[in-house]
């Protein structure tokens, strides 16, 4: 199901098998620019794996707020704190300095064995974190690039469609006005 | 293995304690754990009191301890729990992989065996927090131990060889343990984690001689589930009515309702009822399950042989906020508001110190132990319900809103560290958090396998403070703190209490500490190698008293602190102020054994 949040295409699970095949970054090809974002820098952004998050007068994209939700409930448990690492698992924060988004969503998926008896998870079908995958990562990538700090990010509104569509039918307009939560 | 100096002791006890002859197949546990000079289950005793009768360390001598002998477990991450003396053999338990060492106290703490399960690795992301266990039991010559897949092992104690095994649920659906089980007669009984998968706890008891299941009693569900009569049963009083268990859920909710039961059980054998408390309902988003989510956040009376539940008390209904109602029970007979009361004193995740009638389940006190406590006012003693603040409400605020300023976080005002209690001093000390968050719940789907939490939560220090604990005396009747030590980070390890009038205790940089029981003044303290998040025992060897504790830094605790809290309201320059735990200790096991010197 295609999803409201921040300004990128949600990961769907037709496109998760492509993923490992033709590279994860084909999910930021389609994007759009949102349509009524709160800065024209931020209309005019275009997402892509280099550039995964949007970050003007100290706010994120919702995308990337939207991450940081996520990254809260599903990773922190094992990652630390805003990916700073734990007792038991390591520092997102700095394994973004090395990990590309294609290694990224891969290792999520696919899950790891490490040293010490450390496991990665598959988060193949967990739900809360699948369709979020490029939130997430543009969070913590956001994180490595120390753009935001440990506490909760400032964000700009979630994307809204244009308020004069070109011409919907009043019913798609009433139920595009209100988009399923996630 | 029979210790040969309990039967003299034993002798002297047995005529004070009073119980059934319905107790005749039992396992001698009941003398055993009123013997000071062996520590033979995870709480000291049944009472769950962890005071011991020992005096020889004392408030005049405890400045003088010294480390007699230290052992490495050999296993990194979290080390809850303590080990257990029974005659000249300790035996120490570790976290995942769950090694069970049997060390000779006769030879310098020599191994006599050793055990180590071989689990699937892949249990290991399914434990919500760290691969923690909290101990062994012991009864019978057997050692039990709950492994983190689940599967329930009773060992011989002379040898370490596998008598039995069986399984106790499913950690592929997300269920794990983590819980130390108890025995009473010829039952062990263990609970279950995984309140943060969705889990639907429930506590069971097995035939100690060959694994047999004798009664499960789930927290949630029909009554034939939860083990109770709807006429029988009572809620502060009154009958809690047919299927109390589904009735405040809506649909099939309470299937996947959480209510784990992953901590402390207590027993009382002339009642002959088992107490505990179930955990938090799943998901941490309440807007997804309305209503009270009965029995989760409830105290528990069960009658040890059929599970059939006495009496509940739900402290936190239709919780709010993670705070799972798991703490131990202690059990003590008290002058309470003026009458004796057989009470049951427990301090809640959510910052409310409990007094009960144990008998009928009566509230008799609640009252917070920690001032910070802001998300209710007070406890309705009439209804037994929290009197919950708007403002800190997060179900009130609703989905996709971050509650600001909730006092205590997640972590609760107290964890599972479990306190103890000196009928000398007639104070509990008790092992606290002061921490407080934020907390933003969202919705989720449901997998079964993975992760149903659904909220956000940022933890920093309390307002107006730069500690992130405190180690404080608890009057239970009256319902105050009798004097409060700050500590730098929130103190995760177990209390001990012993008629040397003195109290020890861990704390997460790795002191062990002793403090005068009457004061609170600190009268000793030394670093051990790692942070402790495990319990302080006692016990004797050829007529010396010594203490152990087991350092090894990780737990909930690992998780937040050990990166270094957030303090979201001052940003950056705050967080140097509560700097990082790494700077102080680091991962590693190991039990460090005191004594006076000779």
């Amino acid at each position: 199901m295609r999803h409201a949040m921040g300004n990128r295409k949600a990961l769907s699970l037709t496109l998760l098998t492509t993923l490992t095949l033709a590279g994860a970054s084909a999910l930021y090809a389609a994007d759009s620019p949102p349509a009524n974002a709160a800065t024209a820098d931020y209309k005019a952004f275009k997402f892509s794996a280099d550039h995964p998050y949007f970050f003007q007068d100290g706010k994120v994209d919702f995308g990337t707020y939207n991450g940081f939700r996520r990254y809260h409930s599903e990773c922190h448990v094992c990652h630390g704190p805003a990916g700073m690492g734990s007792a038991y698992a390591p520092a997102l924060m700095n394994s973004m300095k090395v990990l590309n988004f294609d290694q990224f969503v891969t290792v999520v998926i696919q899950g790891r064995k490490g040293l010490d008896n450390r496991v990665m998870p598959s988060f193949a079908s967990n739900q809360n974190v699948l369709p979020y995958m490029s939130d997430i990562y543009a969070y913590l990538k956001a994180r490595s690039d120390g753009v935001i700090d440990v506490a909760r990010p400032a964000n700009f509104p979630k994307a809204k469609p244009d308020p004069k569509p070109a011409a919907p039918a009043p019913a798609a307009q009433a139920s595009a006005a209100t988009p399923a939560k996630p | 293995m029979q210790p040969i100096k309990h039967s003299i002791l034993a002798v002297a006890v047995a005529a004070a304690v009073t119980y059934t002859a319905s107790s005749v197949a039992n396992s001698g546990l009941i003398e055993l754990q009123q013997d000071p000079n062996q520590w033979v289950m995870p709480s000291g005793n049944y009472s769950s009191t962890r005071y011991s009768a020992l005096d020889q360390i004392n408030a005049g001598n405890v400045k003088d301890l010294q480390v007699a002998w230290t052992f490495s477990t050999g296993v990194l991450r979290g080390h809850e729990g303590g080990p257990l003396v029974l005659g000249d053999v300790m035996y120490v338990h570790t976290p995942f992989p769950n090694k069970v060492f049997a060390l000779d106290l006769n030879n310098e703490g020599k191994i006599l065996w050793k055990y180590e399960p071989r689990q699937d690795s892949s249990v290991i992301p399914v434990m919500c927090c760290d691969t923690v266990n909290r101990g062994l039991a012991y009864a019978d010559g057997k050692i039990f131990l709950s492994q983190a897949d689940t599967t329930l092992v009773a060992l011989d104690a002379k040898t370490g060889a596998k008598v039995w095994s069986v399984v106790n649920g499913d950690p592929s659906k997300g269920s794990t343990s983590t819980a130390a089980p108890m025995v009473v007669k010829d039952m062990v009984y263990v609970g279950i984690s995984g309140g943060e998968f969705g889990v639907r706890g429930y506590l069971t008891a097995y035939n100690i001689n060959d694994g047999k299941l004798v009664w499960r009693g789930y927290s949630m569900g029909p009554d034939a589930d939860t083990l109770m009569d709807p006429e029988k049963t009572t809620h502060l009083g009154k009958p809690v009515g047919k299927d109390s268990g589904t009735a405040t859920w809506e649909g099939d909710q309470w299937k996947i309702g959480g209510g784990t039961t992953w901590g402390w059980y207590s027993y009382d054998p002339a009642l002959n009822l088992i107490y505990y408390g179930s955990g938090n309902p799943s998901t941490w988003n309440p807007a997804q399950r309305p209503g009270d989510n009965r029995w989760s956040m409830t105290i528990w009376a069960r009658d040890a042989d059929t599970g059939m539940t006495k009496w509940v008390y739900q402290m936190t209904p239709h919780d709010e906020w993670d705070y799972d109602g798991i703490n131990e029970m202690v059990l003590v007979d008290k002058e309470i508001k003026g009458k004796p009361r057989k009470a049951l004193v427990h301090f809640d995740r959510n910052g409310f110190g409990y007094t009960l009638d144990r008998v009928t389940g009566e509230l008799l006190v609640a009252e917070k132990f920690d001032p910070a406590v802001n998300w209710a006012t007070h406890v309705d003693m009439a209804t037994g319900r929290p009197q919950v603040v708007a403002k800190y409400s997060t179900d009130h605020n609703g989905e996709d809103v971050n509650t600001t300023g909730v006092c205590p976080a997640a972590l609760g005002s107290k964890d599972q560290q479990p306190s103890a209690y000196s009928p000398r001093t007639g104070l509990f000390y008790v092992p606290t958090n002061h921490v407080c968050m934020d907390y933003e719940p969202f919705k989720v789907s449901y997998t079964a396998g993975q992760p149903y939490v659904g909220a956000t939560l940022t933890m920093y220090p309390a307002p107006g403070g730069t500690t992130l604990g405190n180690f404080i005396a608890w009057d239970a009747d009256k319902g105050k703190i009798v004097w409060s030590d700050p500590e730098q980070f929130s103190v995760w390890g177990g209390a001990l209490a012993t008629a040397g009038d003195v109290v020890f205790y861990g704390t997460l940089e790795g002191y062990l500490k002793a403090v005068d029981a009457k004061t609170g003044k600190q009268l000793y303290k030394f670093k051990t190698p790692s942070g402790i998040i495990g319990n302080v025992h006692t016990y004797t060897h050829n007529g010396k008293q010594y203490l152990a504790v087991l350092s090894g830094l990780g737990g909930w605790a690992g998780i937040g602190m050990a990166a270094g809290l957030t303090d979201p309201t001052a940003g950056l320059g705050a967080v140097g102020a509560y700097a990082s735990l790494s700077d102080y200790t680091q991962l590693g096991g190991q039990l460090t054994v005191f004594s006076l010197p000779n």
